[in-house]
């Protein structure tokens, strides 16, 4: 009886294991497939040169540099922005105040508006209103509203977190809240607020949509933040869309593009667990 | 109600039994003339429309271990976070009353908060050290208040450490992080932190509730080794740790919601011969 059942066919478990077993199916698939058609022709020089014949052959040493300073100009405007308001929300505003209420709908609101819809306002704010016309600042900028709700939602999340033990222990020490805040608080909260960077740094390096209209189509190198770059993503969306011949080079973009997410992401875990190792926390996420 | 509470609490009390009613008039101050740290006048405490603490007024004495005694809800916590105005911290808590500290009420808004709390430590009941290394919690309130000469921050970390037992057993891993010590060692670590400013007098909120028979021992130990420098006052919920380290007791109750204050004295006085009914009636146990 009991060797019948250790092998008897358990429906339940098959369920169970049908979910998992085909979301990694279809991860590896799509990875599978991208590094079956791209892999070939990766090399280093693929990374440093400058596209040629309109990205078919070449590499795509520009438009690494265009991609990472539109992420590095959306989270330095991002990032400090998020803090304060997540700061605000968690920390000075009464939680259930109307005034944060309205300020939360709103970023829940904004974090589900598609990402078209950002590259047109990108587009018509920042380009056209302001004069930025088509440039990495425009891009920055418009991804950095793009993933401003998620980030000051998670930061706020993470600063929520925090036992209020620790602010009654740093009240109970004569710090002042400010200090409280500094030296306490957002340390405690660091390894949650390095979650919303990742998950912004995430979104916004395979952002294509909202860079369409604002950062522009130019594969050459950028010369400053007011000249136009092609991101990653765009480029990738071009060569697939708008160059005949051109999809074995969308596929070895693609992989750098894999690449670099999974390095953001790999970095951004060591970090936080190397945080949370000199905190005391058991590393975890 | 007290009826209530005796008869299901114990058994034992015929259910005709009648507790004295609670005196109403603020509980006699005894040794008015003794040097007080706290003179505590008509203090009330509410939280928007719900009162937990009416007319206590009583003195807490300088050097010495003042030990409040009383059921849980009776508002000892709170009363204990006004004498460093922790209460400011707490969301819709409201203070009134007069809590003088010498000839300054620590209630007017010309008192530093920030410099009381470093004159008045408080310590939680349970252990709170930020999880952070053992250093890094000591250092923090010394760079908050000031002190910033490295060999002073190094000097003060030790004795505070020392003052409290922690030394031999963490000097050599003062980089480690707090939340890998024992929960007495976070506890004794908590009082370190607060010893590290130097201050005047200790608010300690249960300290030992969270905590083992052996560490509640050290830390009574330690109690015992600071009434030399400290004023020390002290929640318990143990009648046998306020016997023990308590020079003073006062007991707070509860009536109709609110805590008050129904008798103070020298600990002995208290405990042999208490001049309240409900305070004979608590300390034998016979109501709780």
């Amino acid at each position: 009886m009991i060797e019948r059942s250790r092998f008897r066919f358990d429906g339940h478990l098959l369920l169970v294991w049908a979910a998992p077993l085909t979301i990694t199916a279809i991860f590896v698939w799509i990875v599978g497939g991208v590094l079956l058609h791209g892999l070939d022709q990766l090399s280093w020089s693929y990374l440093v040169e400058a596209p040629r014949r309109a990205g078919r052959q070449g590499g795509i040493g520009p438009i690494l540099v265009s991609t990472l300073l539109i992420v590095s100009v959306c989270l330095a405007v991002a990032i400090p922005l998020a803090l304060g308001a997540a700061l605000l929300l968690a920390e000075f505003v009464p939680r259930r105040s109307t005034g944060a209420r309205i300020v939360r709908l709103s970023l829940d609101v904004l974090a589900g508006v598609p990402s078209i819809v950002f590259g047109l306002f990108g587009s018509a704010f920042f380009c056209s209103l302001l004069g930025l016309r088509f440039s990495i600042l425009s891009g920055g900028l418009t991804l950095a509203c793009m993933i401003l709700p998620v980030l000051i939602r998670t930061i706020e999340q993470s600063l929520r977190g925090v036992p209020n033990a620790y602010r009654m222990g740093a009240a109970a020490l004569g710090l002042t809240r400010t200090r409280a805040i500094v030296t306490v608080l957002l340390p405690v909260a660091a390894p949650g607020v390095l979650v919303g960077v990742l998950l912004g740094v995430g979104r916004a390096v395979a952002e294509t949509a909202a860079l369409i209209f604002t950062s522009g189509y130019v594969d050459r190198m950028p010369s400053s933040v007011l000249d136009s770059g092609r991101a990653l993503s765009v480029h990738i969306f071009d060569l697939s869309l708008n160059v005949p011949g051109g999809d074995a080079a969308a596929y070895r973009a693609s992989i750098v593009l894999l690449l670099l997410l999974m390095l953001i992401n790999g970095g951004m875990l060591c970090i936080h667990s190397l945080l949370k190792r000199v905190m005391g926390i058991s590393a975890q996420i | 109600m007290y009826t209530q509470l005796a008869e299901t609490r114990h058994g034992h009390l015929g259910p005709n039994l009648e507790f004295p009613e609670p005196p109403c008039r603020p509980a006699r101050i005894d040794g008015q003339a003794r040097d007080l740290l706290w003179r505590v006048s008509d203090l009330g405490v509410h939280y928007g429309r719900k009162t937990v603490l009416s007319s206590v007024s009583i003195g807490l004495p300088k050097g010495k271990v003042t030990a409040i005694i009383g059921p849980s809800g009776c508002g000892k916590s709170t009363f204990l976070c006004c004498l460093n105005r922790l209460s400011d911290s707490m969301e819709g808590c409201c203070v009134e009353g007069r809590i003088m500290i010498g000839s300054q009420d620590i209630r007017s808004p010309s008192v530093d908060d920030i410099a009381l709390r470093r004159r008045i430590g408080y310590i939680f009941q349970k252990p709170n050290p930020f999880p952070m290394s053992i250093r890094r919690n000591l250092e923090l309130p010394l760079k908050a208040h000031g002190v910033r000469d490295a060999a002073e921050i190094g000097r003060r970390i030790e004795s505070s450490l020392v003052a409290v037992g922690l030394w031999s057993e963490v000097k050599d891993r003062l980089n480690a992080s707090a939340l890998h010590l024992s929960g007495g060692q976070q506890q004794r670590l908590c009082i370190a932190r607060a010893l590290v400013l130097e201050p005047e007098a200790l608010l300690m909120d249960e300290p030992c509730s969270a905590l083992d028979p052996i560490a509640t021992g050290v830390i009574e130990d330690l109690i015992h080794s600071l009434r030399q420098r400290l004023t020390i006052v002290m929640v318990t919920h143990n009648l046998n740790q306020a016997k023990r380290v308590g020079d003073e007791v006062a007991l707070f109750w509860c009536r109709d919601g609110f805590g008050y204050l129904v008798e103070t004295g020298p600990a002995q006085r208290v405990f042999e011969a208490p001049q309240d009914e409900l305070t004979k009636l608590y300390i034998s146990g016979r109501i709780c």
